[in-house]
């Protein structure tokens, strides 16, 4: 791909007379902060991962890139789980609100959110679920979300249950919200579960307890706030999502130095801020 | 020192409550001209097909663009936004997954050579606590995939396992179908990559 000067597109920039495509990096997670694809204690991974080695694959366009909801893929929000039906849901109301950023403390904007959960008494609405809990008719436990500028979500829904799964004896999920998020990159693409503060079924959870790195595996801990429960109405958990974290990289004969190029656009999302 | 990631879980195997969606195995919309059929099975390390796995593919256009600002080449031509370029699709009780897509252009590289059309895919699904990452690469293109900078990471036995196999038209809909297995494990596993 040749060019004749310099651009400056979107956040990339073409270098003229040059092949070369300056596009921005993902770097690696560090070891430990996901789970492994093979983990014992989750029985059904054994014969679901990988064992030939990875190839490392570079990051190039179609890594960089990834589906933006500007693509008018979905834009049907549903961010209150509540008033899904003609009644109320039974359960504890519970407001779950947080961030969205990357590694960087970077707002990652306008990304899809997509939750689901069980019932206040355990239960998925599902075919395949056969835990002996009550469906209720009034909650269906699915909901989405759009993060605004700053990268900010609020989702109003019912506490979740616990339920008893085959893995072991008697192995119990601790109550958790199941998150899935796009992000603004192939790279950044992640699945995760939102786990309560003080749940006694946590330490004995092989899912939750895949994560090597403690640090890591308490950030999927929803944090209570009682700032931001609403008086008389429902309580409300804190829980900020970070994905990978995205650094702009400038080529040398440009002469700009890496590190005042992210300051300038750290600054630019904080004027977005300031004016919403 | 930045912050960890948030660590990824599996989608376990109600995400069939949430995340699929009537469209997504239509990244482009039926009867589109050109439109081509990439169906398959994922299996396990036993050879059974795995019923509750997911499957998401990201691809350029048939020109080889990207509606997306990280892309240095500028917005798309003639302002196209419409291809989607994404696809979603859970699989069947027996396996099966099929996504309905055009075939994406070539891509530059970077470094004056050429990416061979391809799609990234995710797998996800039950006893999967991360996604495996992996790519479809098509069958009429055995030059360009000679070429391929990230073919040619995989070792050379393995390669077949990222070319989908061509499996005739479909009569009614004059829709060409590639097969494209995924296996997780085996004498064929499908080749996987750490992004």
């Amino acid at each position: 791909m040749r060019t004749d000067a310099a651009t400056v597109s979107g956040q990339g920039l073409i270098v003229p007379g040059s092949d070369r495509l300056d596009l921005p990096e993902y770097p690696k997670p560090e070891p430990g902060n996901h789970p492994p694809l093979d983990f014992a204690g989750y029985k059904s991974t054994g014969l679901r991962h990988p064992q030939q080695p990875l190839v490392l694959l570079p990051q190039r366009l179609t890594e960089v890139t990834g589906p933006l909801l500007g693509d008018g893929l979905i834009t049907m929000q549903d961010a209150d789980l509540t008033t899904q039906h003609a009644g109320e849901p039974q359960g504890q109301r519970i407001i779950v609100f947080g961030q969205v950023r990357d590694s960087g403390g970077r707002p990652v904007p306008d990304t899809l959110i997509e939750i689901w959960q069980t019932n206040a008494a355990g239960r998925y609405r599902h075919t395949r679920e056969h835990h002996p809990a009550p469906l209720d008719p009034n909650f269906t436990g699915i909901g989405r979300a759009i993060t605004d500028s700053g990268g900010r979500y609020r989702f109003i829904t019912i506490q979740p249950g616990s339920y008893p799964w085959g893995n072991h004896y008697n192995a119990w999920r601790p109550a958790h919200i199941h998150f899935s998020l796009w992000g603004r990159a192939f790279t950044q693409r992640l699945v995760t579960q939102m786990y309560f503060p003080g749940d006694p079924l946590l330490p004995f959870d092989p899912i939750y307890n895949s994560v090597p790195d403690d640090k890591a595996k308490a950030g999927m801990v929803a944090e209570f706030s009682l700032d931001d429960t609403q008086p008389e109405w429902a309580l409300a958990y804190r829980f900020d999502i970070v994905l990978r974290g995205r650094r702009q990289s400038v080529f040398e004969e440009h002469g700009f130095e890496e590190h005042r190029f992210e300051e300038h656009r750290f600054e630019e999302h904080r004027f977005e801020e300031h004016g919403a | 020192m930045s912050e960890p990631l948030t660590p990824s879980q599996t989608v376990g195997p109600y995400f069939a409550m949430r995340l699929p969606f009537a469209e997504g195995p239509y990244v482009v919309p039926p009867g589109t001209p050109g439109a081509l059929v990439i169906y398959g099975r994922l299996y396990d390390g036993a050879g059974d097909p795995i019923p509750d796995g997911l499957i998401e593919t990201w691809q350029a256009d048939p020109r080889g663009r990207f509606a997306h600002p990280d892309d240095p080449r500028g917005p798309v031509p003639d302002g196209d936004l419409s291809f989607r370029g994404f696809g979603r699709c859970p699989t069947g009780h027996d396996g099966t997954f099929r996504i309905v897509t055009l075939k994406p252009g070539p891509l530059p590289f970077g470094d004056g050579r050429t990416e061979a059309p391809h799609i990234n895919v995710s797998v996800l699904g039950r006893g999967m606590l991360d996604r495996s990452v992996t790519r479809v690469y098509f069958p009429d293109e055995a030059g360009a995939n000679d070429e391929d900078p990230v073919l040619r990471l995989v070792p050379e036995h393995r390669r077949r396992t990222l070319v989908a196999v061509p499996a005739g038209v479909n009569e009614e809909t004059g829709q060409t179908l590639l097969r494209f297995d995924i296996r997780m494990q085996g004498d064929r596993e499908t080749v996987f990559f750490d992004l």
